[in-house]
């Protein structure tokens, strides 16, 4: 029986807190809101204080290493900051049917941030979840950098100001409601949108929202509810759209009905990024049953049609003459070659102490969604109209109207729900090709990208190589040098701002943000005497995204092993040995959690193995312990079309993320992560020959199924006192994947050096053809029913 | 143009379209219903999955012609009904989903839940357990990860079934 639990928040053992958040300290609770002029209640919020985190906790370990940006100033404080000026246009609307509508200037992809941000402001005005409409903002170049989910954001960037809107509403109501039932406003209370008086008078907010509004705009101070008097923040929410979701009702921008936006896919070129040179039969293909238009643009040739299977059928019709792509005749040796001559140095030399020195090999790996890059778009008469589910609206807005010829204002950008991004949404490649399909042809169109379109020629994780060095004494690490070499990273989607967009394409442009990027997120968590770690980026004009996040699986999972090495060459056990040396208490807290729960150091059969990870990132800690069967019998066995090999039998998972909003929303953040990293370490990359990605399908590319997935999974939330809450998204893979690649280290007695670790066995799949791009789809479904 | 009829969540349906359309296309871009997802075209992924005559299926690969006029093709949306409840019931897996805080983003999850249901009622047929071996031959991907709710979520269902 699995005993996946969700587990209640529990305090740290030693009951620490850090001070001074409790209800005496008002001051610290005090913001400026705005009243915003209307004829219904709407508030703003201003941010007002610079953060709250907690002084750096002492360090005590051998030789303590220097303090590194990520624990001082890490890339949430730098997205935080970047927000900061703009951030005071976050609205909050009290509407007449005693609903609040917020639109919240993020996208939700399934990370759950609708719902948590529904809590968050029903904490702060005492509604019900039901009560808070929260809807996704349209592109709003006004915002500025405050319009990005990236880098498991959302939630710190967006807490404060939130509350600070919705407790002004509140005090707006409140006063309103007082002077109605003529009763001092301090014997009032509100319970789920009723303001009721100590005689039982009650009026709903609804008709209260015409006398708390607002004729004039004004600042006024607002005093935040005490954490103490929490009942909404920190228990567990479901998502609210799960009712619709379960009855299909859900809408995905594939699903949206506009008028006259035909399916419309795109031929695409047997190299990566190859494109167009002749069409030989445009005519005979514009002819065919159900299509109504094909035209050459820039990334193929456009099929628009009745139905995506008409469309399907026109794009395997086209006789194509393709130019070579970007990475014509590369392979993945090659491009390793080229990542293991831009290597740069480790400075400490070997031979005079001890050295332990490992080199490791991380494989491109799909970033996909279940749901592929998708966009509707409706260019016609000098203005655009663009639905999708897209991260980073505003950029997307400003490189629509440049590649259309159109002022930005003329573009409209519709942010979608998506079905899942992971990082590729970030990016707008739908978007922008749509846009310009439909500029060719004079007509709408809900432009998709097949499976293979979006396995071969969508982004992908960069391949990296990450080597350390490590000089050890008897009893202790005297430096620890980590060099990581990666196909670079396009950030060229900013910070949310076409201005930032267009610095990282200028020459150069890209290294430094995402060296910026590299210093502000990977903290080594262990005191390891002299610690570096250095970027360097190789760039090969790969379509290159983060995948549920950019360095730190990689990362840490070389960082990970290297440890375990560490603790084997000075004879200790693993946990100790991390507990001994780790940097702070709260990553002791996470540690301990999972030694205990897990059961550290309980006797294994022979081919099984437990294996430790731990990740300090995103305001965040993280362990993990994992338990891995690398049996004959369990590697072996028989799946049709999917990959088996070692089973992770048992993951024990914890994390002290700073204040939850939603434990089991967190729950299901960190669940998601420790299939990916399963997927990581074990099972899927994309393997690169002759100038294209070999797989096309998701039985090419093994992300984790359910024959992979852990038959017992137990996450565990613990509670260090944080005020504010820190990132969730991507939290939980780096640990993971540490984790189990120090499982199958243990369990076959050989440290893996490449991952995932089965990259070069036998492909167990026959490629699908480069041309036509599409494979067709079976006709023998009925043979399958059960 | 020829004409397909069949049964599309109780009613009987009819739509001028070619003989080889794939019969989700058929669902989706000419139907206007969309809770079977597409996610691959070619019967791996099963973002798809719906039932005929009360079995799984992935009609991305089924031609519509290959669908009989008295054929009963049932989707998400069409599911809570098969259980007897009233317009706002929800089948007792549907049920199951939501208890648990299964969905992410959600757009695997009508094909987990029509291939759930279609597992238990397999399962029940055959006399076994649905049990994480039974759950294991369910191949639907989902790329949130949520495969262990996923697997509580159907034997909780499966108790109600």
């Amino acid at each position: 029986m699995p005993t996946h639990r969700a587990s209640d928040t529990a305090r740290r053992p030693d009951g620490e807190q850090r001070s001074g958040f409790g209800r005496t300290d008002v001051s610290r609770r005090k913001f400026l809101g705005f009243l915003v002029a209307a004829p219904t209640l709407v508030v703003a919020a201003e941010l007002g204080r610079q953060s709250i985190w907690g002084s750096p906790e002492a360090y005590a370990a051998p030789i303590p290493s220097a303090p590194q940006p990520p624990e001082a100033y890490d890339l949430l404080d730098l997205l935080r900051d970047s927000m900061r000026p703009t951030a005071n246009l976050i609205r909050i609307e009290v509407n007449p049917d005693g609903t609040v509508s917020f639109a919240l200037p993020r996208s939700d992809n399934g990370q759950g941030i609708i719902t948590s941000t529904q809590m968050i402001i029903a904490e702060e005005m005492g509604l019900d979840v039901g009560q808070v409409h929260v809807t996704l903002a349209d592109a709003r170049p006004e915002l500025l950098f405050n319009q990005i989910t990236g880098g498991s954001s959302t939630t710190f960037t967006t807490y404060t100001p939130i509350r600070v809107a919705a407790a002004l509403a509140q005090m707006r109501l409140l006063d309103a409601a007082s002077q109605l039932l003529q009763q001092d406003v301090r014997t009032l209370t509100s319970r789920q949108g009723l303001i009721t008086d100590t005689l039982g008078n009650s009026i709903g907010i609804g008709e209260l929202t015409g006398p708390a509004a607002s004729a004039v705009d004004k600042q006024v101070e607002v005093v935040l509810k005490p954490r103490e008097d929490f009942t909404v923040i920190g228990k567990s929410q479901n998502k609210t759209d799960a009712r619709d979701i379960v009855t299909g009702r859900k809408s995905f921008v594939a699903d949206l009905q506009i008028p006259n936006a035909l399916p419309t896919v795109i031929c695409r070129a047997p190299d990566l990024n190859g494109t167009p040179d002749d069409v030989e039969n445009l005519d005979e293909v514009r002819n065919m049953p159900g299509i109504t238009d094909v035209e050459v643009v820039s990334t193929g040739v456009a099929v628009r049609a009745k139905t995506f299977g008409q469309a399907i059928d026109g794009v395997r019709a086209l006789a194509v003459q393709w130019n070579r792509g970007t990475v014509a005749g590369e392979d993945d040796e090659s491009v390793l070659a080229k990542l293991k001559s831009a290597e740069l140095p480790l400075v400490v030399p070997p031979g005079v102490v001890e050295t332990i020195e490992t080199s490791f090999t991380f494989w491109f790996k799909s970033n996909s969604s279940l749901e592929p890059n998708t966009a509707i778009a409706d260019v016609r008469g000098g203005s655009a109209e663009i639905w999708g589910p897209m991260k980073n609206p505003v950029t997307a807005q400003a490189a629509i109207a440049k590649k259309l010829g159109l002022a930005q204002n003329a573009v409209t950008v519709h942010v979608v729900q998506g079905g899942g991004s992971f990082g590729r949404k970030l990016f707008f490649d739908a978007a922008l090709e749509a846009a310009e399909v439909s500029q060719v042809m004079g007509k709408p169109v809900k432009l998709m990208w097949t499976r293979a379109d979006d396995s071969r020629q969508g982004r992908v994780h960069p391949m990296a190589t990450s080597r350390v060095r490590a000089s050890v004494t008897k009893d202790s690490v005297l430096s620890f040098e980590q060099r990581h070499t990666s196909v670079s990273t396009d950030f060229t989607h900013g910070l949310g701002d076409a201005i930032t967009a267009a610095g990282a394409k200028a020459p150069g442009g890209n290294l430094t943000f995402a060296e910026t990027i590299f210093e502000l997120t990977q903290a080594n968590p262990y005191n390891y005497g002299v610690s570096t770690r250095l970027l360097n980026e190789v760039d090969m004009r790969f379509n290159t995204a983060s995948m549920r996040n950019v360095y730190s699986p990689d990362v840490t999972t070389a960082r990970e092993v290297v440890t375990d090495q560490l603790a084997a060459k000075l004879g200790q056990d693993a946990y100790e040995f991390r507990r001994q040396f780790a940097r702070s208490d709260r990553i002791r807290g996470v540690l301990d959690a999972v030694a205990k729960d897990g059961r550290w150091g309980r006797s294994m059969k022979k081919g099984t193995a437990q294996g430790l990870g731990v990740h300090h990132e995103y305001k965040g800690v993280t362990a993990a312990l994992v338990e891995i069967d690398c049996r004959q019998d369990t590697v072996n066995r028989k799946i049709r079309e999917g990959v088996t090999g070692p089973r992770v039998t048992k993951v024990t998972f914890a994390i002290d993320a700073g204040l939850v909003i939603n434990p089991r929303g967190l729950e299901a953040q960190m669940m998601g992560g420790i299939n990916d990293a399963i997927a990581l370490i074990l099972t899927s990359s994309l393997h690169l020959t002759d100038g294209h990605f070999v797989e096309a399908s998701w039985d090419n590319y093994f992300y984790t199924r359910q024959w992979n997935t852990p038959p017992e999974l137990n996450i565990i939330i613990v509670d260090s006192g944080a005020d504010e809450p820190g990132g969730a998204g991507e939290a939980a893979v780096a640990a993971t994947c540490a984790a189990v690649a120090n499982a199958y280290a243990r369990a076959v007695g050989k440290v893996p050096t490449e991952f995932p670790i089965n990259h070069h066995d036998p492909l167990p799949f026959e490629p699908k053809p480069l041309v036509p791009p599409i494979p067709e789809s079976p006709t023998d479904g009925l043979d399958y029913t059960y | 143009m020829p004409q397909q009829t069949f049964k599309l969540n109780g009613e009987s349906v009819t739509v001028d379209t070619d003989d080889d359309v794939r019969l989700l296309w058929v669902i989706r871009d000419l139907l206007g219903v969309t809770g079977p997802k597409y996610g691959c075209g070619i019967n791996v992924c099963k973002a798809c999955t719906s039932h005929i005559n009360g079995k799984a299926f992935n009609p991305c690969s089924v031609k519509v012609c290959d669908i009989k006029k008295d054929d009963e093709v049932t989707t998400i949306e069409g599911l809570a009904a098969t259980s007897g409840g009233g317009d706002d019931e929800l089948h007792p897996m549907q049920q199951a989903w939501i208890d648990r805080d299964v969905p992410q983003c959600g757009y695997c999850q009508p094909g987990q839940i029509m291939a759930a249901v279609a597992k238990v009622r397999q399962c029940q047929a055959e006399g076994r357990d649905v049990d994480d071996e039974a759950i294991e031959e369910i191949r639907n991907i989902c790329r949130c990860g949520t495969y262990n709710r996923i697997r509580e979520a159907i034997k909780a269902g499966a108790d109600k079934m």
